[in-house]
Parts: structure tokens; C-alpha cells; sequence
């Protein structure tokens, strides 16, 4: 008869599944290290420069004197390249996902999910790079009063650099859509484009305003290509052919230098990644939170 | 099939296969203006792909091809320079699953009408649309609600409003009671009864009661191919098709 | 109804807007393909052996991507050596051992949100941790460390998605011939979700190699003439002279800037493939 007794201790099994746990919570102990090191950080600089100062002033020099610490040209320049990202990529995005599922041949598909993977896997150095020697080149000979930095070749080479994702989860969204709601429009006589643009998109809404949100949140996060793009100059200004600075831009910026720890400019750092952390934190739950609700319409 | 009868749609030879496998074998029909036909024979037989023929919805399946000719009113529908799209607006269809679409009760029984640039009244004609579908009573109070909240029998019922606001001259019918309890399903065949008056009707139901109780007249298809059609009483008490017999009797199928 | 008249514009409404959807699709490939273009048009010439062994230097015409492509070497290396059997295991302990408790669903949802938390976030959690409070300073560990944590969540959820893929079929089977949990674990499922798993940690580490901003910030230099020789050592990366040479103004640099990515891009495209042939011999087994 085989002997009943586990053939290893017990004690092993115990021990490898306190092992992988481990593991899993070390990803808890990162969001937890991120939080506390924002805030401690934050809450050091705060002692010096007060909130309403900081949110809402309009003056951002840190570095020179004399010293400001109004965080709004950073957000200006963050906004101005969200705009104009989302200018790009939320409307190509949109077409191409509508072609990709409703109107593209499997062959056609094939080629074209692997085409926007490269492009969603360039990294952003690259496009940062082809926003300063390519794309400004081009904008400073259409409209010649282009500054040699500015907002506009950013943001448009970061629209292109979030398009795929927004054209993957459209695509998601409208595949998601059964094929028994086109076929009962199209038996009332409909359109190719009206059952599109009337039954599948309007179906598929939720996901498509999950891809939104989404792409403004990695705009918001996106560093290299406004580093090398848009220019180190805070700036107050919605006109994007201006040289401006937007938060990552500026975090990139003090790494670059030598900063002594425990400086206000040091905490600086931690302050404006703070607002960066938070802002893209409640966009990502924003856009779960969307998509969970699309995903229970169709169980 | 007595000669006041008028045909409507003619189905003359059809053969329809999906990537080379033939589904319809050779079939001749003819359907009949203001009656109800009914289109029986077991799973597979090819009784879906037959109706969805006659309102170009193969059309939307790669690979499907057909010869024959198949003619509403005289006209070629498969015809090059025939509209599909119109077709459609003439005639209609109503599926196995009920599948309004995830918008307001009165959304969906507008959207057709709306779509195809009805510039009457609307509300006029989704209520009428919703009382010949015997759902107006029951909606009446609610109708911006979602459609997704109605019970199933309700739902189909929806669909059928949704068909007849195009006001279609042939209603095609997909098992439409197939997904359906026994209630909502007594329910639409009332339902059928009332609308032969102004509408003729194809449906396809492997519900061989259904069809004895609905239908005019009845046709049987089996592998494709068209065994027996005739008034439906004499295809149910006395047809002439051994294989027929077979099959209303319940040996098979 | 008004059908007759309205139809024949409805149609040129859509074959108009099909053409439309086309066309944009078609510009969005172009631009993939323009970049391509640029890119190679200006850093092919630069492309020699003498660019893949030299260091950096003031001159353009002497300067190559040696200590780069090291640095690279060695980041992704320990980076691999880190990530992966934690990302792994995790996934394991996240779908095999977990109950569906409220806590999991938690760190669930928190790998998911730390997936998309910007990457210059990541670099200054590896500032304040690995450089400063564990006092590596800009070495090659520290890159690691804060590489690893970057890429933590897309092995995670990779990962994740392989091991549920495996049918309860199998477990099942293994379990009633009585292994323990994980036996059944190393034996059938693991093997079994290997493809996926794999495919997922190529992606992880394709990014991990293209990112400039967490590097950037715990200090990996943008002028580095010397190869690494240990893990404490000083580092940079192929990312971060790309970015460099970018910087800078003069045009040659530019071009030099071009080859890198050309030599990045190939990189990438290499793991790429590998990942796209893993994944169909994966769906072939099946």
C-alpha cells in the first residue's frame, strides 16, 4: 500500500507559497514607498512655499533668482501638449479602430495590429528625437514665427506615440459590440456608415471614453519627447508655438544638474512628481472604472 | 393554392453554399402576398440561409455564394444595379435572439424610420408601430427607458415594432419564438394572426405546432433541398412526401 | 417614407466615410513609415563597426556607442535577473495560491494601477530608495532595481494571463494523482503558460531597454567613457546617448544620435520577432 504521508514536509510547501507572496506584495510595498516618499517630500516643501502658492502661482523659478514656486506654468505647458496630443490621436485613433473592426479583412488586420505594436513600442527618445529634426523643421517653414522649441512638435509626435493604444482599446470596444446589433440595423435598411457611427460606436461609447482618458494619462506622463522638444522655459501661455516646460520635462531637468539632497529644489522634485503621480492616478481608476462598466453591458 | 392568391417573392432554382458546401439545393418557391408561409425541416437544413436570402442579408457572409434567381414583385433582387439597402427597407426581418439595440424603447422602434429620413410624425409612428406589436400598453409609461430592461418575450416583441415602423411589405421571421417561454410565445403567434391582415409573412420555426397553427401554407426542406410546399393542412394531415410524413409525425428530426 | 431620394446620398455618406477610415489608417502607417525613413536616411552612413567599439567623444567622427551598448548590456541583464522570477512567481502566487479575498482584489487593482504610473515616477522612487536611503549611488544596481520595479506590472499581468489561460482541466488531472499544489504548478502549468509568459517578458524587457527618464533620474550619465565592470559601477545607456547626442546642436550629432536608434530599433525589432515567433509556435502546440 502507498504510504499516505505527503511526499514533501509540509513545512516546504508552506514555505514556497510565503515565498510567492512575497513577491506579489512587493508590488504593494512599491505603491506604498511611492506614496510615502511623495508625500514626506512634499510635505517638506510645503513648509516653505504654501499650497496656494504653489498651485495656483504664476511663476515657476526655482533654479534662478529670484526664486518662484508657482506650479501653474508647468501645468500650462503639460496641458498644451495634452491638447494637443489628444488633437492627434483621439480622432486618427478613433478611424483607424473603426476601420480596423469593421471595415478591414482579416489579411488587412493582420498587417495593421502589428504595424501599430511597432509603433506603440518605439521608445520615446525616438520620438523626441524626430519631434526636434523632423517635425519642427516642418512646422518652423509653415508658420516661421515657431520657436525652435515648442509645445506644437511635441504634442503632435506624443499623439502619435499614443495612437495605437487609443486605436487598440477602440478596436476592443467595438469588437466587443455582438453582431446581432448590426445585423438588426442593417435588416432596417441601414448604411455601412449608419450602423457604424449610430449602433456600434454609441455601443462601444464606454470603451472609447476609457481609451481617452488613458491617453491623456500617459500624455501627462510622457517625458523624453518633451525634454528634447518643447523646451526648459516654465511659460504661461496656450499658444504652442512657444517654447514652454511641462512637469516631467522640469523633474528631467534637476536630475540633469547636481542637486544636493535636502534642498528646497531637491523637494521640488517630489512636489511636482507628487501632482504628476496624483493627477495620473485618478485618470487611470477613472478609466477602469469606465471600463469595467462597459464590460458588465455585455456578460 | 387557389388563384385569387397573388405572388409576391419568387424564388426560382436558388442554390446557396458557403465556401464551395452546398446549403440550398436547387429550391423553387413562391411566397404569397398577405399570407403567412412557413419554412420547416430539421436542424441544418438550410432553412435560415434560405430566408436570410430573400432580404440580401447572405450578403454580410464571406463566402456565401448563389445562383438562381430570386425576384420580389418581378424585380431581381440580386440584381447588380438593385439597392441592397433597399431591399431591406421593403423587406424585413426579425431574428432568433431578440437584439434591440442598448438604447430607449422609443429609440428603437425610431431609429429605422429616423435614419431613413422620415419627416413625419414620429412619435405617431412608433406608437402605432408598438401597439400593432402588441407591446404599446405595456411600454407606454416607460418609453425612455433602456430596452435592455424589457423581460425576452417583450424584447422580441421591441423587434417586431422596430420591423414594422419601417412599415416593410414582407416581414421575415428567424424562429422568432425560438428563445422565447411558452407565454411570450402564444403571445407573438396572436400576434402573427393580426398582422397577416396587412403584412405577408416567411417564417422559419422547427416548431412544427407553431407552423400548423400559424401558417397558410408550409414548405419542407430537408438537406437543402425542397421536399414538399402546399397548403399547410394538407402538408400536416396528408402530405404527399413519405419523408414529409415522416417529419410531421415526429419519426425524425 | 422618403427613402428614394435620401438613399443614394446615404450611400455616398458611406463609401465617403469607409474611404475616410481608410485613409487615415493609411496616413498613421505612413508616419511609422517616414520615422523609419528619417531615421535611417541620417544614420545608416554612421553605421560601422568603428561606431559599435568606440566611446563617445568630443569629435563626431570618433565617437560610438561602446560604453552604451555595455551599459545596456549589463542593465537588462540584472534587470532580467531581478524582474522575472518575482514577476513570475507573484503571477503564481496571484493565481494559483490567492483566494479571492477583498486584500487580493486589492493588490490585484494596485499592480493594475501601478502599470500605468508614469516611468519618471518609477525613477524617483529608485532615487530616494536604491540611491540615496540604500546608498548605491548611480550604479548599475540601482538602475536595475528601479528598472525592475518599472517593468514589475507588465510581467505581472502578463503573466497573470498566461497561467489563468491553462485549463482547470489540467490541474485537475494532476492534482487527483496526487501532487501537491506545486508540483501541479512546476510540472503542468508553468510548462504550459511558458509562451505566454515569455512572450509578456520579452515586452517587459523591450521597454525596459527603450527607457531614458527613470535612468535619467537616478543618474546614469550622459558621458560615459569606460565599460562597467561590476554592478557598483557607473553606467549609461543606449537611450540615454541617444538622448545626449540629440541634445546637443550641432548636426553630426544628430546623425550620430540617428544611428543609435537605428542600432535601438533593430534591438527592439529583434525582440519583437522573437515574441510574435514564440507566441505562434506557443498556439501551435495547443
Amino acid at each position: 500500500m502507498l504510504s499516505m504521508k505527503a511526499r514533501a514536509p509540509r513545512y516546504l510547501e508552506n514555505s514556497l507559497q510565503g515565498v510567492f507572496f512575497l513577491c506579489a506584495a512587493i508590488s504593494t510595498i512599491t505603491t506604498v514607498a511611492v506614496i510615502v516618499i511623495l508625500a514626506v517630500e512634499t510635505w517638506g516643501f510645503l513648509q516653505h512655499v504654501s499650497v496656494v502658492e504653489f498651485l495656483f502661482g504664476t511663476r515657476w523659478s526655482p533654479l534662478l533668482v529670484p526664486k518662484s514656486y508657482g506650479l501653474l506654468p508647468l501645468l500650462a505647458g503639460t496641458t498644451l501638449i495634452v491638447i494637443g496630443a489628444s488633437l492627434v490621436a483621439l480622432p486618427v485613433g478613433l478611424a483607424c479602430a473603426i476601420f480596423l473592426s469593421e471595415y478591414a479583412s482579416e489579411r488587412a488586420r493582420n498587417i495593421l495590429k502589428p504595424v501599430l505594436e511597432v509603433l506603440a513600442g518605439i521608445p520615446t527618445v525616438v520620438y523626441g528625437f524626430f519631434a526636434l529634426t523632423f517635425v519642427t523643421p516642418i512646422l518652423r517653414t509653415v508658420l516661421p514665427e515657431t520657436d525652435v522649441f515648442n509645445a506644437a512638435s511635441a504634442a503632435i509626435v506624443v499623439g502619435i506615440m499614443v495612437l495605437p493604444m487609443v486605436a487598440s482599446l477602440c478596436d476592443d470596444a467595438f469588437r466587443a459590440v455582438p453582431d446581432s446589433l448590426r445585423e438588426g440595423a442593417y435588416s432596417l435598411g441601414a448604411t455601412s456608415f449608419e450602423v457604424t457611427t449610430r449602433v456600434v460606436v454609441p455601443a462601444g461609447l464606454s470603451g472609447v471614453f476609457a481609451a481617452f482618458v488613458l491617453a491623456i494619462s500617459r500624455a501627462i506622463g510622457e517625458t523624453m519627447a518633451v525634454t528634447l522638444a518643447a523646451g526648459a522655459t516654465p511659460n504661461l501661455t496656450m499658444n504652442p508655438l512657444e517654447s514652454i516646460q511641462t512637469m516631467t520635462a522640469y523633474i528631467v531637468q534637476v536630475s540633469l544638474g547636481d542637486t544636493p539632497a535636502g534642498t528646497l529644489t531637491y523637494q521640488t522634485l517630489f512636489a511636482v512628481a507628487a501632482v504628476l503621480f496624483l493627477v495620473t492616478l485618478c485618470l487611470n481608476i477613472a478609466a477602469n472604472m469606465i471600463m469595467k462598466r462597459y464590460q458588465e453591458v455585455y456578460e | 393554392m387557389s388563384s385569387e392568391e397573388k405572388v409576391i417573392l419568387n424564388i426560382d432554382d436558388a442554390c446557396i453554399s458557403y465556401g464551395g458546401e452546398l446549403a440550398v439545393r436547387n429550391v423553387s418557391l413562391a411566397i404569397y402576398e398577405k399570407m403567412i408561409t412557413a419554412i420547416i425541416g430539421p436542424s441544418g437544413c438550410g432553412k435560415s440561409t434560405l430566408l436570410r436570402s430573400l432580404n440580401r442579408m447572405n450578403d454580410f457572409i464571406h463566402g456565401c455564394e448563389q445562383t438562381g434567381r430570386i425576384s420580389f414583385r418581378d424585380e431581381d433582387l440580386y440584381d447588380e444595379k438593385t439597392d441592397p439597402v433597399e431591399v431591406r427597407l421593403r423587406i424585413g426581418m426579425v431574428f432568433q435572439r431578440p437584439n434591440p439595440f442598448p438604447k430607449s424603447i422609443y429609440r428603437n422602434v425610431a431609429w429605422g424610420p429616423s435614419i431613413n429620413g422620415f419627416d413625419g410624425d414620429l412619435d405617431e409612428r412608433v406608437e402605432k408601430a408598438l401597439r400593432q406589436a402588441a407591446l404599446w400598453d405595456e411600454v407606454k409609461d416607460r418609453l425612455h427607458e433602456s430596452a435592455l430592461n424589457l423581460s425576452g418575450g417583450q424584447q422580441q416583441r421591441l423587434c417586431i415594432a422596430r420591423t414594422l415602423a419601417m412599415e416593410p411589405e414582407i416581414i421575415l421571421m428567424d424562429e422568432p419564438c425560438s428563445a422565447l417561454d411558452p407565454v411570450s410565445t402564444a403571445r407573438i403567434e396572436d400576434l402573427l394572426f393580426e398582422l397577416k391582415e396587412n403584412y405577408t409573412i416567411v417564417i422559419v420555426t422547427h416548431n412544427m405546432q407553431q407552423a400548423s397553427r400559424v401558417s397558410q401554407h408550409t414548405a419542407f426542406l430537408e438537406n437543402g433541398v425542397l421536399v414538399e410546399y402546399g397548403d399547410t393542412e394538407q402538408v400536416f394531415t396528408n402530405p404527399s412526401n413519405k419523408r414529409t410524413e415522416e417529419y410531421v409525425t415526429g419519426r425524425f428530426g | 417614407m422618403a427613402a428614394k431620394s435620401n438613399l443614394a446620398w446615404r450611400h455616398k455618406k458611406a463609401a465617403f466615410f469607409r474611404y475616410f477610415c481608410i485613409g487615415v489608417t493609411g496616413f498613421a502607417v505612413l508616419i511609422l513609415g517616414l520615422l523609419i525613413y528619417q531615421v535611417s536616411v541620417l544614420g545608416l552612413p554612421w553605421l560601422d563597426s568603428q561606431f559599435l567599439s568606440s566611446f563617445p567623444s568630443r569629435f563626431p567622427e570618433k565617437a560610438g556607442i561602446k560604453s552604451a551598448l555595455a551599459g545596456t548590456l549589463w542593465l537588462v541583464s540584472m534587470t532580467a535577473a531581478i524582474a522575472i522570477p518575482i514577476g513570475v512567481l507573484a503571477a503564481v502566487y496571484l493565481e494559483e495560491y490567492a483566494r479571492p479575498t477583498r486584500f487580493t482584489e486589492l493588490i490585484n487593482i494596485n499592480i493594475a494601477n501601478l502599470a500605468g504610473v508614469p516611468s519618471i515616477v518609477y525613477g524617483i522612487l529608485g532615487l530616494a530608495i536604491f540611491v540615496r536611503f540604500f546608498q548605491f549611488e548611480r550604479s548599475v544596481l540601482s538602475g536595475a532595481l528601479t528598472m525592475s520595479l518599472l517593468i514589475l506590472p507588465v510581467i505581472i499581468i502578463a503573466a497573470k494571463e498566461a497561467i489563468r489561460a491553462v485549463p482547470g482541466s489540467l490541474r485537475q488531472a494532476a492534482f487527483a494523482v496526487g501532487a501537491t499544489r506545486w508540483q501541479v504548478i512546476r510540472a503542468h502549468v508553468l510548462p504550459s503558460a511558458l509562451p505566454g509568459i515569455l512572450t509578456g517578458v520579452i515586452l517587459a524587457i523591450s521597454r525596459a531597454i527603450g527607457e531614458t527618464a527613470p535612468l535619467i533620474m537616478i543618474g546614469a550619465l550622459t558621458y560615459v567613457a569606460f565599460v562597467p565592470e561590476g554592478p557598483m559601477d557607473e553606467f549609461t545607456a543606449l537611450p540615454i546617448q541617444i538622448f545626449n547626442w540629440t541634445s546637443r546642436p550641432q548636426e553630426e550629432f544628430h546623425e550620430l544620435a540617428s544611428a543609435g536608434i537605428v542600432v535601438l530599433l533593430l534591438v527592439l525589432l529583434m525582440m519583437n520577432a522573437l515574441a510574435v515567433y514564440i507566441r505562434y509556435r506557443g498556439s501551435r502546440i495547443k
